[in-house]
């Protein structure tokens, strides 16, 4: 394990003894299930965010994405009694489509990926709202709710996307295993494959890498599509999580917990650096950090408080660490 | 303590190492009041760094500095500057945006009653402007200036700051002749008035014109002091490589083959009006002469594909390609080593292996998925081929010497194995040692029918390494030169746009 994930990785372990030791209902199963669940949700956007990051740029849209994600697949099912797999596979192509439009507003307009998601971020919130007349919605009847064609299939799939399944006697919420699988194919496509050894370089030096013979514009666009289609899986798992989207509310910040946590797990916002495991980590971390601080009884107004000198200080340790490395590596003799 | 007594700026055994190089191992200098110092040497030898010291840019590590015997050591350019010291920048510092007078006093501004009193600070602009031979209103907005004048105007920028010392870094490299000649006369005016001044320069021409003594450094050395009469070019060029030249550009005449690049008629985005044709053949090393600014850069940029062609045709061994990004120009068979090693040329962040690969990796991966086996291999024979010194492959590029990276870049552009390789400023900011293996290096490749097309501001080394030379000027080639044709002046005419003199 590489140096800085061990340092959050240990974070992780210390809070997680910690809080266990000072309140052991910490450790129940139900608790257990919720703090794995939420962190994947988490991770999955932070996933996302990453590659972004990795180029050097940002996304503020992420948590308007999951918002309209889930509204648009909620009226796909309730109000159009849409086929589910076909509402589905419509709400992935909504977040590829708004992925593909920031990369190129972002490498052919030349607008700064700042201004671009952060006008995201208002637009796709806006949408949302008009959709659905701000009036919340959900992907699954609850009581005496109309509309919903073809009610089987869609607690198939709230089985898929919010079920559990039993490991003798523990319950392993099913994000957990989205997250497994997105997180694998992600480490392998950053470190395997020759465009994710693209997206570093470029996110390290973009002329250099561009006068080497990549299509650097090419990559930021797939990098903001991953991003995009991340936040839409989110979106999709939020959705049927909360059985009830509120559009105004629900995603409402999550950019900002998956830049932390994307930052906090190791990526440097200059670009150029990061690893999916650190950002998995980090993502339970802040999570672990929600939690604790209920089950340690800290006053919840500190919550943002505590979350902000947490990343604050990772963010120093790691940069003291890079110096240190740095250092050494600048005295080898040939 | 009366003139002469003690020298008005002495440096001893200085030294000073960057991660990777040694750059100073221990140099001396010694400037008079009211002298005119030449520092030459070729690229790499030290000079930029040790004018960063006296003007207080970096630290050295170890060595006496001394302002009129007196010990000092400098934190900052404002410590520089309280000593009289001033460096005028290659680059040019001005704020386009700002008239003269702003820029000159900027952060002295004179204050009154906590404003900004401008009468005075416009009297005072004045004043300096024509100490410079600059008969210019001071609210003339400094970025709408040639060059030039705005060079002078740094000076200006110097002298209201009391500077009795003025190091000028290349001053004349993007300038026109005329310029020149009125820099000149600044700077033997100065002179006059008891300011000294350290120019570094590789015109040895304008070394001989203007210098009282001359420095010679060699890969961070002293390599010895010459004054007077013993100014002259044949001397300094032996200071500065330290042998005769015929044995440092080690040539042999080559047989050119069939055409590989040729150049049709083509105009650069910054150039749009000056379409320029060229052509290279295989075995053939072709040098572009010509001042900083002249177009040469734009030139294998657009040839290269990084600022596509406005009009032209590029043709690659006899087949028209259409050339908009590097990558098309790459696919035909093109390299470049570009002058920019640190931003254009390699990923600093990244290892040996990964810039070695960088190219290939497309080329060796299959489906998408990256090839260990091949991408070690390829970092093996780059490193054991261009001699990279490097603790092992894994080792971050930007740790190592500035030889060492454009080795890497090289190696690169090698295990490739392009048609055509460009090569822009190949040896700036490398030591002698590293200078002389991309001399042998060029030399092997053209021996093998590669082309080789590069640009230089180091007049030995298109003097020393070009089979053929187009020099350029404002845009467009000025002119063609053969091998026995070549010569320090035949280039500078053509530089200058002395036409007529050709």
């Amino acid at each position: 394990m590489k140096k800085n994930i061990l340092g959050i990785f240990l974070l992780l372990v210390a809070i997680f003894v910690i809080t266990a030791i000072i309140n052991p209902k910490f450790l129940n199963a139900y608790n257990m299930q919720n703090l794995i669940k939420w962190s994947s949700l988490y991770a999955v956007m932070s996933l996302g965010v990453a590659f972004v990051i990795i180029t050097g740029g940002i996304d503020l849209s992420i948590g308007s994405v999951v918002g309209l994600v889930a509204v648009v697949l909620s009226i796909c099912l309730k109000l159009e009694g849409m086929d589910p797999w076909s509402a589905i596979g419509l709400t992935l192509v909504l977040s590829l489509a708004i992925g593909f439009l920031h990369g190129i507003l972002i490498t052919k307009a030349k607008v700064q990926p700042f201004v671009v998601t952060l006008c995201g971020l208002l637009v796709y919130r806006s949408m949302g709202r008009w959709f659905t007349d701000n009036q919340s919605i959900g992907p699954i009847p609850l009581e005496d709710d109309a509309g919903y064609a073809n009610i089987e299939q869609i607690q198939g799939l709230d089985f898929l996307f919010s079920g559990k399944i039993a490991l003798g006697s523990f319950n392993l919420p099913t994000p957990a295993v989205f997250l497994l699988v997105l997180s694998l194919a992600a480490a392998i496509f950053l470190k395997r494959t020759i465009w994710g050894r693209y997206l570093f370089a470029l996110g390290n030096n973009e002329e250099g890498t561009r006068y080497s013979g990549i299509d650097t514009d090419r990559m930021k666009i797939l990098a903001y599509v991953l991003c995009s289609f991340f936040a839409g899986i989110a979106g999709i798992l939020f959705a049927f999580e909360l059985d009830s989207v509120q559009p105004a509310q629900t995603g409402e910040f999550y950019e900002l917990y998956a830049i932390a946590a994307a930052v906090l797990g190791g990526c440097s916002l200059r670009g150029g650096e990061g690893t999916v495991l650190g950002v998995v980590i980090a993502a339970a971390v802040i999570r672990l950090i929600y939690n604790s601080i209920n089950m340690v009884g800290i006053s919840t107004h500190l919550e943002f408080g505590i979350l902000g000198l947490v990343i604050l200080l990772g963010v120093i340790g790691d940069e003291m660490l890079k110096k240190t490395v740095a250092r050494k590596q600048a005295t080898l003799k040939p | 303590m009366g003139m002469g007594s003690s020298p008005y700026l002495q440096v001893k055994e200085l030294r000073k190492s960057f991660p990777g190089v040694l750059a100073l191992k221990g140099v001396s200098l010694t400037l008079e009041q009211g002298e005119v110092l030449a520092l030459i040497g070729e690229n790499g030898a030290g000079k930029s760094t040790l004018m960063k010291i006296l003007a207080g840019v970096q630290p050295a590590d170890e060595g006496e500095f001394e302002v009129k015997g007196e010990m000092v050591s400098f934190r900052s350019v404002n410590d520089a500057m309280s000593r009289g010291i001033a460096l005028i920048h290659q680059e040019l510092n001005l704020c386009g945006n700002l008239d003269l007078a702003s820029n000159i006093f900027l952060g002295r501004e004179p204050v009154r009653g906590g404003l900004i009193d401008e009468s005075t600070m416009r009297q005072e602009a004045k004043k300096f402007l024509d100490l410079v031979g600059l008969d210019l209103p001071v609210e003339t907005i400094a970025g709408t200036l040639p060059i030039g004048k705005q060079q002078l105007v740094e000076i200006a920028k110097a002298l209201s700051s009391d500077a009795r010392v003025l190091i000028m870094d290349e001053p004349t490299s993007s300038l026109s002749q005329k310029e020149t000649e009125t820099l000149f006369g600044v700077v033997k005016d100065l002179r006059r008035k008891g300011i000294s001044v350290i120019y570094i320069s590789h015109r040895l021409g304008e070394v001989i014109e203007l210098a009282d003594r001359v420095t010679v450094f060699r890969d961070g050395e002293n390599a010895g002091d010459l004054s007077g009469e013993e100014i002259n070019h044949d001397n300094m060029v032996k200071l500065m490589v330290g042998r005769e030249l015929s044995e440092f550009y080690d040539r042999r005449a080559h047989q050119p083959g069939a055409i590989i690049l040729n150049v049709d008629q083509v105009s650069t985005p910054a150039f749009p009006g000056s379409p320029i044709s060229i052509e290279v053949k295989s075995g053939e090393i072709v040098g572009i002469a010509g001042l900083v600014g002249a177009g040469r850069t734009e030139l294998l940029q657009t040839i290269f594909g990084v600022t596509p062609a406005v009009s032209g045709t590029i043709k690659v061994r006899g087949e028209v390609i259409s050339i908009d990004n590097p990558r098309t120009a790459i696919e035909a068979g093109l390299a470049l080593a570009p002058e920019d090693r640190k931003q254009h040329g390699l990923v600093l962040p990244m290892s040996v292996r990964e810039n070695s690969s960088l190219p290939s990796l497309r080329r060796d991966a299959s489906r998408g998925f990256l090839n260990d086996e091949a991408e070690d291999k390829l970092t093996q024979v780059a490193v054991e081929s261009m001699k990279i010194k490097t603790p092992n492959n894994e080792q971050i590029a930007r740790f190592l010497s500035g030889g060492n990276q454009q080795k890497i870049v090289l190696g690169k552009w090698l295990a490739m194995q392009p048609k055509l390789l460009m090569l822009d400023e190949p040896t700036r900011g490398i030591d002698i040692g590293a200078k002389r293996e991309i001399y042998k290096l060029m030399e092997k490749l053209a021996g093998e029918g590669m082309a080789i097309l590069f640009v230089s501001s180091e007049m030995e080394e298109v003097l020393g390494m070009s089979d053929r030379a187009y020099v350029m000027h404002e845009g467009k080639i000025s002119g063609e030169l053969n091998r026995d044709q070549l010569s320090e002046e035949a280039i500078m005419n053509l530089a200058t746009g002395n036409l007529q003199v050709a």
